[in-house]
């Protein structure tokens, strides 16, 4: 029997009912992977009680002829999501230890779906990252290693760093990942695997702890393109709990999948060629430009001219929110307090924030309160708003030409830990990405190849609103051109 | 006319402008954005959702009830309801504010311009604007009388619908204000969408007070928070008008800030300066979409909504013959206007014809028992149609005046119908003319003297015959008959 850890969901799935092995056998050969990955720090918690919990349920179920869509399949959950009975901390100190009463909306859907869980996934604090250096838990590493054999410690990217090295390390076949602005695509493309963020409003955010509510989407990491579409059409579908979701049935996207791209016009947008970008990011863009007319597609170059706007407006509207969402913390209902002998109540604040929350969380909360305050709002916030739907304006005229864009996921491949200090050279990392969160449209992130040290580059597909499944079809008909087989050696 | 309201200063005249900022809970079964119950004096934090105690990841639902009640509201007074309105977030620390942040709406509120017409002493009326009503969640409560050192919090109120009803600085006295609040809580009652019970904190009102010299610009104002009774908030402009006279006077300046009403000194005195004032950070709520109103519900809360007092009061007047002041009365409180209307209603009649008589007999007779009594209107011992029974019998002449009150009090002790205890006690009044002459001439028999006196030219005795031959009938003889058989008797 192959290597259990090797296959993927769909192939698990069909294996599991095929009789070929049992959900047991599969929940303890990750477990057992996840045991010996430690070195990754991947995790923040291990569940493998929940993981053989839902496989022996499989396993029951099976010897009756049910099966669930995810039956026999463990998951990684992100620690944004709200699991019940198990610490959800979002990789903050200031919610070290709280366990939450309840699941989060995607989480409870994927358990009832059959998909038992390995544990939560590191990440950065409070999703604020770009690197997954932020995390109270310690770093996550990359599995990857640059080929100079050197050994560096390389970052799996962020915000859902642990989500994508455990992936990527096949210690679970699939993880839950966010994307506020970037937070699934970017730690994709850095470890070679593929992510979708769907678009906003599609999952419900019901349980994941919030960092920017109008940008925030949760969505699925898994190796390839089927397995992201198994996994998103059980995550996906209309909450009543979340005002923000949207009320339309969830496609079929499985079963629509199809490289079959011939005559979808391909949009390559000209101002995402920026200066200092490594000529590697340029020619793996040229490649997938090719790959798409080897597919028949038709290339477009198309202007979104307010791009160069997008990453600042960002760095607005996400602080923002994020400095309102994050005030809860406080250290009055939950989490953690610190109270200093015969202090007043706005000591104890200051202490628990202080002491809770880390320096990029601070950081984004006091530009956001900054933006936020007298006599600031109309200069930052609501001109950032105004600039966010001139961006989604860009969007509308450009699929008026075009089916799909393509673009580069991140400007550079994964970096070693450490490398990056400078804030905003940080948040350059998203700077493809961010354009369509702030429009609030579906994109994924494909493996394309190798840079010339050996580490994974990601091709992005930005669709027009609710068209998963036409990210997902050019997303699989790069999948097959690229041929993306690469993978980390185990050091760990 | 009145004359105007004026403080005397030591350097003479000033007037008072005063403007209120009521906050009326919403009538709702669930919270503003969660299920969670809303009942008055609950066990602390057994009315509190996930989604009030602000646990992570929680997001608000609007409770479309809570919407449909401030719409009527808004309607009631008139005013210009937004179809397009927005929710925003006011950002601040507080231990009974778990979100840190008040889902409010500043930049786009449901409700517009308005206005109420309220009634001053001497039955003059003044329209006091409403500039806006918006909706917004209520904060919990901080109980610091549980634990020596530690504050306790309670979350029961915590995302409890409020209306905040903000209008225009157009008062200009203590009783005007009075009046105002007096009025809004009617209507509100009226409407349905506050119970108005300002004692549990279902209704409360943030006071703004300036002085001036007549006809000048406004002056500096101070805020008084969450007073508490139509007396409380009379008491607050009393105390600030004077209190910034003297400041004025003294040479120095009102300091605009935020108050607190002691009600036990009577005194309001500093909360925050506004130095100390804090930065909202407003910014529209992502968590909520924009509210839409199609115009199905905005017709539906039309419709719904029910005859208001200033309506009924005119009603009462033109087609029922009511006076005035009677209409005014039973119009002031929706439970009294829903009693004199059911009583009305079992009456059978309409018009003057009742109108008149019924009003008379509930502002005197029946608030007379139940101020004697101690109950309110919705505790009455006799039901409405006890009454209109008791009113039919003196129209159909079974009763007279006196007769009807004597069984109006075996009625409030009994609980027995009128018509049962005339039957019973035999207080039916008689117009038997041969029963009557029999005991007038029994009566001329006695006071053969009194007799010769009147016919002698002695008129003013025609009044002790009346109350002779009544005397001698117990009270139950019909006064007319009576009359008319010892008119012609005498001769």
């Amino acid at each position: 029997m192959a290597n259990l850890n090797d296959l993927g969901i769909a192939a698990i799935r069909d294996g599991f009912r095929k009789g070929d092995f049992s959900a047991r056998e599969v929940a303890d050969s990750f477990i057992s992977a996840v045991e010996k990955a430690r070195a990754l720090n991947a995790f923040t918690v291990e569940t493998p009680d929940h993981a053989i919990a839902a496989a022996e349920q499989a396993d029951r179920d099976r010897s009756q002829g049910d099966f669930k869509p995810l039956s026999g399949v463990p998951l990684g959950i992100k620690d944004l999501f709200a699991t019940k009975g198990v610490q959800t901390a979002s990789a903050s100190k200031i919610l070290e230890g709280f366990k939450p009463e309840y699941d989060s909306t995607v989480s409870g859907k994927l358990f009832a779906a059959g998909a038992g869980m390995l544990g939560k996934l590191n990440m950065d604090e409070f999703a604020m990252g770009s690197s997954n250096e932020t995390s109270a838990f310690g770093n996550v590493l990359s599995p990857w290693r640059r080929n100079d054999g050197g050994n560096a410690a390389l970052t799996p990217g962020g915000s859902s760093g642990g989500s994508a090295s455990a992936v990527s390390a096949r210690l679970c076949p699939g993880a839950t990942g966010t994307d506020t602005g970037g937070s699934i695509r970017q730690p994709a493309a850095f470890t070679g695997i593929t992510g979708v963020k769907p678009t906003y409003g599609r999952c419900s955010r019901w349980g994941i702890v919030a960092f920017a509510s109008s940008l925030d989407q949760a969505g699925p990491m898994a190796r390839d393109v089927r397995d992201c579409a198994i996994m998103l059409e059980v995550m996906s579908g209309y909450d009543p709990k979340d005002s923000t979701s949207l009320k339309l049935d969830v496609p079929q996207w499985e079963a629509g999948l199809s490289s079959d791209i011939r005559g979808k016009r391909i949009g390559i947008p000209r101002e995402y060629r920026i200066d200092g970008v490594p000529a590697e990011i340029d020619a793996v863009w040229e490649q997938g430009i090719q790959w798409m007319k080897d597919a028949g597609a038709e290339i477009v170059e198309i202007s979104l001219p307010h791009t160069k706007y997008a990453l600042p407006t960002y760095y607005i509207i996400a602080p923002a929110e994020a400095s309102s969402n994050l005030a809860r913390y406080d250290g009055v209902r939950y989490g953690n307090r610190v109270a200093p002998e015969n202090g007043s109540l706005d000591d104890m604040y200051k202490a628990t924030r202080a002491a809770g929350f880390g320096a990029e969380v601070r950081r984004r909360i006091m530009i956001g309160t900054y933006v936020l305050s007298a006599g600031f709002y109309d200069a930052y916030f609501n001109q950032a708003q105004k600039v966010r739907a001139l961006i989604a304006r860009d969007f509308q005229d450009a699929f008026k030409q075009v089916d799909l864009i393509l673009t580069p996921t991140a400007p550079s491949a994964a970096f070693g830990l450490g490398e990056t200090t400078d804030p905003l050279g940080m948040y350059l990392n998203d700077v493809f990405a961010v354009p369509a969160s702030l429009a609030g449209l579906p994109a994924m992130s494909v493996p394309a190849g190798l840079d010339a040290q050996g580490l994974p580059l990601g091709l992005q597909i930005i669709g027009k609103p609710l068209d998963e499944q036409g990210v997902m079809n050019a997303g699989l008909a790069l999948e097959e051109r690229a041929g993306f087989t690469a993978r980390p050696e185990a050091w760990w | 006319m009145n004359a105007p309201y004026r403080i005397q200063g030591a350097t003479g005249e000033w007037e008072v402008v005063i403007g209120l900022e009521v906050h009326a809970q919403v009538t709702s079964k669930a919270k503003l954005f969660s299920g969670a119950a809303t009942e008055f004096g609950a066990e602390p934090n057994t009315q509190v959702s996930l989604v009030d105690a602000a646990m992570p990841g929680m997001l608000p639902v609007l409770n479309e009830e809570c919407i449909r009640q401030a719409v009527r509201t808004g309607m009631a007074i008139d005013a210009k309801i937004n179809a397009w309105s927005r929710f925003d977030r006011k950002n601040y620390f507080y231990a009974d504010l778990p979100q840190g942040y008040q889902i409010s709406q500043l930049y786009h509120p449901l409700v517009g311009e308005g206005e109420i017409e309220v009634e001053l002493e001497g039955g003059a009326t003044k329209k006091i604007g409403v500039e806006r009503i918006h909706v917004e969640q209520d904060a919990g409560k901080l109980m610091h009388d549980q634990h020596p050192s530690f504050s306790y919090v309670d979350l029961n109120r915590s995302g409890v619908a409020l209306m905040e009803i903000v209008s225009k600085p157009d008062m200009r006295s203590p009783e005007e204000a009075g009046a105002y609040v007096r009025k809004l809580r009617s209507i509100l009652r009226y409407v349905g969408s506050c119970d108005g019970n300002m004692e549990q904190g279902s209704m409360r009102a943030d006071v703004n007070v300036s002085v001036r010299r007549p006809g000048e610009p406004f002056g500096t104002r101070t805020e008084t928070k969450n007073v508490n009774s139509v007396r409380f908030i009379m008491a607050v402009i009393e105390y600030e008008a004077s209190r910034q006279v003297d400041v004025l006077e003294s040479g120095d300046s009102v300091v605009q800030e935020t108050r607190l009403f002691d009600p036990d000194k009577g005194e309001t005195r500093t909360l925050r300066s506004k130095e100390d004032a804090h930065d909202y950070r407003y910014f529209p709520d992502p968590d909520l979409l924009p509210l839409e109103l199609s115009d199905d519900f905005l017709r539906e809360c039309r419709e719904s909504l029910p005859e208001l007092p200033d309506a009924k009061r005119k009603r009462y007047e033109q087609e029922l013959g009511i006076s005035a002041y009677n209409a005014a009365v039973l119009t002031a409180e929706v439970e009294t206007a829903r009693w004199f209307e059911e009583l009305l209603a079992a009456t059978g009649k309409t018009g003057p014809e009742v109108g008149k008589a019924a009003s008379n007999w509930v502002i005197s007779d029946l608030f007379g028992a139940l101020n004697r009594l101690g109950k309110d209107i919705t505790e009455s011992p006799v039901t409405p149609a006890q009454g209109a029974e008791l009113i039919g019998l003196v129209a159909d002449g079974t009763l007279s005046g006196t007769l009807a009150k004597q069984v109006f009090e075996i009625m409030l002790e009994t609980g027995d119908n009128p018509g049962k205890i005339v039957e019973e006690r035999g207080l039916k009044q008689t117009s038997d003319t041969g029963e009557i002459e029999k005991v007038i001439a029994e009566v001329m028999a006695a006071n053969a003297d009194k007799v010769a006196e009147y016919r002698g030219g002695k008129d003013k005795l025609f009044g002790f015959f009346v109350g002779q031959t009544m005397k001698a009938m117990g009270g139950k003889a019909n006064p007319g008959v009576v009359n008319d058989l010892l008119k012609k008797a005498l001769g």
